[in-house]
């Protein structure tokens, strides 16, 4: 027996909790003396509350108060004051703040009563009144007020062009242009938002759904003035994410407001309609233009994107950057702007810009491929590049090429036809696409606590999240295997403001960051332990050279003499040591950084049969092949490549939060209209994790699984039905409709 | 079904006068639980909220998404959808009394197994579902798992894991 985990697939540590209904997410906490909170939304998308009347809600047995911005006074005007790790630059909303509505749904009251029910009912008796003002919420109609995006959000970075794309575009032999519509999508994760705020004995204590527990504590204690210390935020388990948590959402607010006020025990949850309310992907504009060689090498890029925004927050993503480094170009003209609307400010959701941006570009390259009549595949192979050309640096790793040849195999892409409509399963057509996908591998600063008793437990911890991504299991298993202890002897705990300070989750970072502090302090305590055993008289290894010294399995040896051995827990006995604590930081290492560029890589093949008549599209196999450097847990990693295709799949096919422009309103704001794939819209999903050893991007060497699994999926899907039917379909998601080009002003939709 | 009736006057939609309270026997997972609850409880919030399992969870409140599915004599329901009064007297079971004792439902076992869930908020009303499934005994093939499975979303995108668990001990029970 062997105490090696890291790369095993290890069943989740927090499995069992899950499906004995055990696991306490945000709405689960039993509170002695709980009230319930009921937001009502505003029922106009911009213009003055100009009165609201509680009176029948407050009248009723039970109900509590009515807040309202009539009433709440005594918090900060300062914007600085509700910002956020996450907050794009300009002001953020500023709940109860003054009698403004800024979006449709805002938060207009919250109605605090005994019981759930009672709360929802005496929202349905407040009477607000509006003065409305025009809004508008269309993208398309505000193209003419686009501006440069500004900077100031974390993780963006403004695009760089280089060489002249529109000479070289020109004179090319071979170009394509065209337009691609994305619509507005919600994250959605099956948890509703919920908050329980407990105000006791001068303390805040918060069970919250967050990606970021000190994010929330921040914002908590800068708007109610609260010293950190004394804000607790717990969120030991997130019922889905996918960005969703990365901002503090509504009813953090309220909750933490009603409970200082009343010092009563405070629940606020929000609707599932309500959950429309908050950010969301936003809904973008790209127009490409690509040029090749007759050879099929790319001579021109140009990618434009313009993207929604709120207007008091400028949301940033990078949707257009990867079109200047996955492929080799010289010449690439890049431009991403804004365009303000009077909704809520988008959010980063599941790899923000990237899912955008990469749709675009592959679905790009794959008309130019058709133009060429060339193979996509070999197109793609034919413009790689081992260079990251914007910032002219190597990439730390980059096995792409790997996963095209074996993704390719497992999929059988040697048997394709180059033709459209060439493939065809009884009355339905058959296609099969490709696309590429990147991520950066990003590393930021985090701290880990280590603290290991006398009975050989170890207890290793750190504020971060697990929204279903597998951080309880993949930091037990680095926890076990740097310590080198059994696996059932440790204990990760996370979601707590009591422990050390995380980066928010998200970024497909938290393996890279939350890892690398993990490893470092168990280091720290494997290193306090051999130096006990070679410090302490009674010890079989007393006066070694510890660096001669293991331990496996609980055991402390000497891999050249097997006649001596000594267990953790008896040389902390010997030692005379209770408990050995440590805590530890690890952050990037910047020398890295400025060598190299970062990325993890993907090549997605997809199979999709389109019924001819009905236009319904089917992805019947999808094949997605994954360099993410060193992969820690092959179970719980396959399951984030699995569910990012899922993702995939639907926003391809699905996922579309339909505005209604007379309303400024997300129509569809329930599970039932808003679309998700259910067990039937799932088929086939192979992945596989091509082998790629990379030294330098963290002590690790994982580059994280989150995001890489559905950024090349909608391409691949896109192209696999133009390859089936020989329709284009731009817009997302491709719906039968477009598929059929019913629709009299789906121009946009070409067919060969 | 025996329940007392509601004495809320719906003359004014928006009374001011609170519906009554009503006796109400919630028997879950063997134990009964006797509450003094007004007609709008949800079977779902009373579970929840009054009897404190917090197991069965809520996602959409609207019958949409099959996050609070219970077995209530033996069928699944959406919790969601039924009041509390509705099922006074009925064997209601929860993810919390699927195990015989100390061992897990199977299905449990092979959700683990199988990496079945990733935030496992779906997790308790898909288990639930897949008993409900079985006891119907509709469920044939793995084309039909899918089809009868459809009422429980899972955002995380299990459900290739989710069908290999199912089918997996639906063999087993098959061969018992």
């Amino acid at each position: 027996m062997t105490t090696k985990y890291i790369g095993k697939p290890a069943s989740r540590v927090d499995g069992l909790e899950k499906v004995t209904g055990k696991a306490r997410y945000s709405a689960d906490f039993k509170v002695e003396g709980l009230t319930y909170g009921f937001i009502v939304s505003s029922s106009i998308a911009k213009g003055k509350i100009t009165s609201i009347d509680s009176s029948r809600a407050l009248a009723l047995e039970g109900v509590l108060q009515v807040f309202t911005h009539e009433n709440v006074r005594n918090l900060p005007w300062f914007k600085l004051r509700y910002t956020d790790m996450d907050a794009p630059s300009g002001t953020p909303f500023r709940p109860f703040y003054d009698n403004t509505i800024r979006f449709s749904m805002q938060p207009v009251a919250l109605v605090i009563a005994e019981t759930f029910e009672l709360a929802r009912y005496a929202s349905s008796l407040i009477k607000v009144e509006y003065d409305k003002e025009t809004y508008t919420t269309s993208l398309y109609k505000n193209l003419s007020k686009s501006f440069k995006a500004p900077k100031g959000k974390i993780g963006y970075v403004p695009p760089k062009s280089r060489g002249n794309a529109d000479a070289a575009y020109q004179d090319a032999a071979f170009k394509i242009q065209a337009e691609y519509k994305h619509s507005a999508e919600h994250h959605n994760p099956m948890e509703l938002f919920s908050t329980t705020a407990i105000w006791d004995n001068e303390k805040l204590t918060v069970y919250d759904k967050t990606q970021g527990v000190s994010n929330c504590q921040f914002y908590i204690g800068n708007i109610f003035g609260l010293a950190y210390k004394d804000v607790r935020i717990i969120s030991p388990y997130v019922g889905g994410a996918f960005g969703s948590g990365l901002r503090p959402q509504h009813q953090l607010f309220m909750a933490v407001l009603a409970a200082l006020e009343l010092k009563r025990p405070v629940k606020v949850g929000l609707t599932r309609q309500q959950m429309f309310s908050f950010g969301h992907r936003p809904a973008t504009l790209q127009k490409l233009a690509l040029s090749a060689s007759p050879e099929g090498t790319l001579e021109s890029v140009r990618h434009e994107a313009y993207s929604e925004t709120s207007q008091f927050e400028n949301y940033t993503e990078v949707i257009v950057n990867w079109s200047a480094t996955m492929y080799a170009c010289e010449n690439v003209e890049l431009k991403y702007e804004l365009v303000k609307l009077d909704t809520f400010t988008p959010l980063d959701m599941r790899a923000p810009g990237a899912v955008t941006g990469v749709h675009a570009m592959e679905s790009a390259m794959d008309e130019l491929a058709f133009e060429l009549k060339m193979d996509p595949l070999i197109f793609r192979l034919k413009n790689y590049t081992d260079e990251d050309q914007v910032n002219e640096k190597p990439f730390s790793s980059k096995e792409l090429v790997a996963c095209y040849r074996e993704g390719a195999e497992k999929f059988g892409w040697a048997a394709r036809n180059v033709e459209p409509r060439s493939m065809r399963d009884g009355k339905n057509l058959v296609g099969w696409g490709v696309a590429t996908a990147a991520w950066d591998a990003n590393q930021m600063p985090s701290r880990a606590k280590a603290l290991l008793s006398i009975d050989g437990k170890l207890v290793v911890s750190s504020g971060t999240s697990d929204i279903g991504t597998g951080t309880y299991t993949i930091m037990t298993q680095i926890a076990a295997e740097i310590l080198g202890i059994a696996i059932e002897n440790v204990t990760f705990k996370l979601g707590d403001t009591n422990l050390p300070l995380a980066p928010l989750e998200g970024g497909s970072w938290t393996a890279a960051s939350v890892g690398s502090a993990v490893k470092t302090v168990c280091e720290d305590v494997r290193k306090i332990l051999l130096k006990h055993a070679v410090k302490t008289k009674a010890s079989p290894f007393y006066q070694y050279d510890s660096t001669k010294l293991q331990i496996d399995s609980g055991e402390i040896f000497d891999p050249n003499d097997s006649s001596k051995g000594v267990s953790v827990t008896e040389i902390m006995r010997l030692a005379g040591v209770n408990s050995i604590e440590e805590t530890s930081t690890s952050g990037p290492n910047p020398l890295v950084g400025r060598k190299y560029t970062m990325n993890s890589h993907a090549a997605v093949f997809a199979e999709v049969k389109v019924d001819e008549d009905l236009g319904t599209v089917d992805v019947t196999r999808v094949v997605c092949a994954v360099a993410a450097g060193k992969i820690l847990n092959p179970k719980t990693a396959r399951s984030q490549i699995l569910g990012g295709v899922v993702w995939g799949i639907s926003k391809a096919l699905e996922e579309e939060s339909k505005l209604d422009h007379q309303y400024g309103r997300f129509m569809n704001h329930n599970l039932s209209e808003y679309h998700v794939p259910v067990n039937k819209d799932i088929n086939d999903i192979e992945v596989i994790f091509v082998e790629e050893k990379d030294d330098v991007v963290n002590p690790l060497g994982v580059k994280g699984v989150g995001e890489i699994g559905i950024i090349g999926v909608a391409g691949a899907i896109a192209n696999a039905v133009f390859h089936a039917t020989g329709v284009r379909v731009r817009n997302l998601p491709i719906t039968m409709d477009k598929v059929l080009q019913i629709a009299e002003d789906d121009r946009n939709q070409v067919a060969v | 079904m025996k329940q007392e009736t509601s004495t809320l006057e719906i003359d004014d939609p928006f009374s001011n006068t609170l519906p009554a309270y009503t006796l109400v026997n919630l028997r879950i997972n063997g134990q009964t639980h006797k509450l003094r609850l007004q007609p709008w409880v949800s079977l779902l919030d009373a579970i929840r909220e009054y009897i404190g399992l917090t197991g069965t969870k809520k996602g959409c409140d609207h019958g949409q998404c099959g996050a609070c599915t219970v077995l209530v004599d033996g069928k699944r329901i959406n919790s969601c959808l039924t009041l509390a009064i509705m099922k006074d007297g009925a064997e209601i079971t929860t993810i919390e009394g699927l195990a015989d004792g100390e061992a897990n439902h199977p299905l449990q076992d092979a959700f683990i197994e199988h990496d079945a869930f990733q935030c496992g908020y779906c997790t308790p009303g898909q288990i639930c579902s897949a008993v409900g499934m079985f006891n119907e005994g509709r469920a044939h093939t793995l084309e039909d798992v899918k089809e009868l499975m459809s009422g429980n979303i899972c955002r995380c995108g299990a459900y290739t894991n989710i069908n290999a668990a199912i089918m997996e001990v639906k063999a087993k029970l098959e061969n018992e």
